[in-house]
């Protein structure tokens, strides 16, 4: 069993079969973490380029980690220091990356889309690692790997994701990943936040934190993007944390074995209570551990796929 | 036209006598560590942990080995190598290590077993046991334990079927 695809663009568009290959996959790359000598000769020889059109930190060193302990040279190029500040376009960029001898291509960009678009003009596989508003793929793959590792399955579990689900790539990409393996996912936040419209992704709508979280499995809580403060989507982050924060009480309201969730970086005291985040309940650390696993799975399984 | 090299008392046979082989060679089962190579070797590994603990009275737990990642034919394969699990409960360092697998062929497999077992640690020796060997080795690599030795063409292939894979117990030869 492999993937159809060069590359992972989408949630959406891969099968529960794929989803299920990735995971699998991950556990034995998550074997090869726990060791002395955390680096496998799978990808000797091989190239990935992180291309990074949009400030990360977290989600492009765990790309880097990940392409290392698979013995692959890593180059990253971020925008503020290459030439996309001279104007080049983004398959001129490409096609230099691909002149250069990448044969994975690791991508941010804050257009939706971009991923897909140069998936469809290079050769070389290209790994999605959030586009736009659109889907941040190995964010909900090392979700979902997480969870099953907590919770020992997903089918059935009570899934609730608090905060900015309308600009949440992440969310998008956690609610298709989700639902697909039968979890029933809430979604919580302000309304201007959660719009009404996401029922038909088949999630439930919650404006109130405390309903919204009663009997929840796991908890998934979203950052606040502060660069969207200001703009009339909710009246300021104290007010934002009395409705929608995550605090020990409201954890309360959730199953007794419930998980929290976050997939960083987190705003202490305005999503998250600090005595909340820092609880045994927290899987936050996990979560960060778990997704080099999931990304060395992803980067092995594409690269197997021949173009 | 296949024709069937082993059956199940043939098999339970070659276990126990290379089980045998093993205490003899290592003085007992105190210094050793079994190690099954994903997936056949693991079932063999299984069937010696017990015919070892039958005879020597103490449990000897089994390490499961994935070479996917070590293949030297990683480029050129047509499919991709399902990864799996990699899990060995016992200390590995100053131990002997025996590699077990179902059928001993070109050798690349244990090259990369011990490549494999060499990031994991450092053995004091690796031994290799393999229920079948074909011949044809492309490696300057031997068994320390064999079932059976079967001289085969290379356009024939053994299939080792398993109870543990739902299939009856045999060694044939397609």
């Amino acid at each position: 069993m492999s993937l159809r695809s060069k590359d992972l663009i989408s949630i959406k568009d891969i099968s529960t079969e794929e989803i299920e290959l990735i995971l699998e996959t991950a556990a034995g790359f998550k074997d090869v973490l726990g060791r002395d000598i955390k680096k496998v000769p799978a990808l000797r020889g091989k190239t990935t380029v992180n291309l990074f059109y949009e400030p990360s930190t977290r989600t492009r060193t765990s790309f880097e980690v990940a392409a290392k302990r698979l013995s692959t040279d890593v180059i990253n190029i971020t925008t503020s220091t290459s030439s996309v500040v001279k104007g080049e376009t983004l398959l001129d960029t490409a096609r230099t990356v691909l002149a250069l001898g990448a044969d994975i291509v690791v991508i941010r960009h804050s257009c939706s889309g971009t991923s897909h678009f140069l998936a469809k003009n290079i050769e070389a596989s290209v790994v999605n690692a959030g586009d736009g508003t659109n889907e941040h793929p190995t964010q909900a793959l090392l979700d979902l790997f997480t969870i099953q590792e907590k919770k020992g399955r997903i089918r059935d579990l009570e899934v609730a994701i608090v905060g900015d689900i309308l600009h949440s790539r992440v969310a998008k990409s956690d609610i298709y990943a989700l639902t697909r393996l039968g979890a029933n996912v809430r979604l919580i936040g302000p309304p201007t936040l959660v719009p009404d419209y996401l029922k038909d992704l088949g999630a439930k709508v919650y404006f109130d934190m405390n309903a919204g979280l009663e009997g929840a499995d796991v908890i998934m809580m979203l950052r606040i993007q502060l660069e969207r403060q200001g703009k009339g989507f909710f009246p300021s982050t104290h007010e934002y944390f009395r409705n929608w924060g995550l605090t020990a009480a409201r954890v309360s309201r959730a199953k007794d074995d419930a998980i929290i969730m976050h997939p960083g970086p987190m705003n202490r005291g305005i999503e998250i209570a600090s005595e909340v985040a820092d609880s045994s309940r927290s899987v936050i650390l996990d979560q960060v551990t778990n997704g080099i696993a999931v990304r060395m799975a992803v980067l092995y399984l594409v690269s197997g796929v021949k173009a | 036209m296949s024709k069937v090299l082993l059956d199940k008392k043939d098999m339970e046979r070659a276990v126990t006598r290379m089980a045998h082989e093993i205490i003899e060679k290592n003085k007992g089962i105190k210094t050793i560590c079994l190690v099954g190579i994903q997936r056949g070797g693991v079932h063999i590994a299984n069937r010696l942990s017990a015919k070892l603990k039958e005879i020597e009275g103490s449990d000897l737990p089994v390490g499961t080995l994935d070479i996917s990642l070590y293949r030297d034919d990683l480029n050129v394969r047509k499919d991709q190598p399902v990864v799996r699990r990699t899990q060995v409960p016992c200390e590995i360092n100053n131990k002997k290590v025996v590699l077990v697998d179902d059928v001993l062929f070109t050798g690349r497999s244990i090259r990369a077993a011990m490549d494999a077992v060499m990031d994991l640690g450092r053995p004091s020796a690796i031994q290799l046991a393999v229920l079948v060997d074909r011949g044809h080795r492309e490696l300057p690599i031997k068994a320390d334990y064999v079932g059976k030795n079967i001289p085969t063409s290379m356009n024939e292939t053994v299939a080792v079927e398993l109870i543990e894979d739902g299939e009856e117990d045999r060694v044939v030869l397609e």
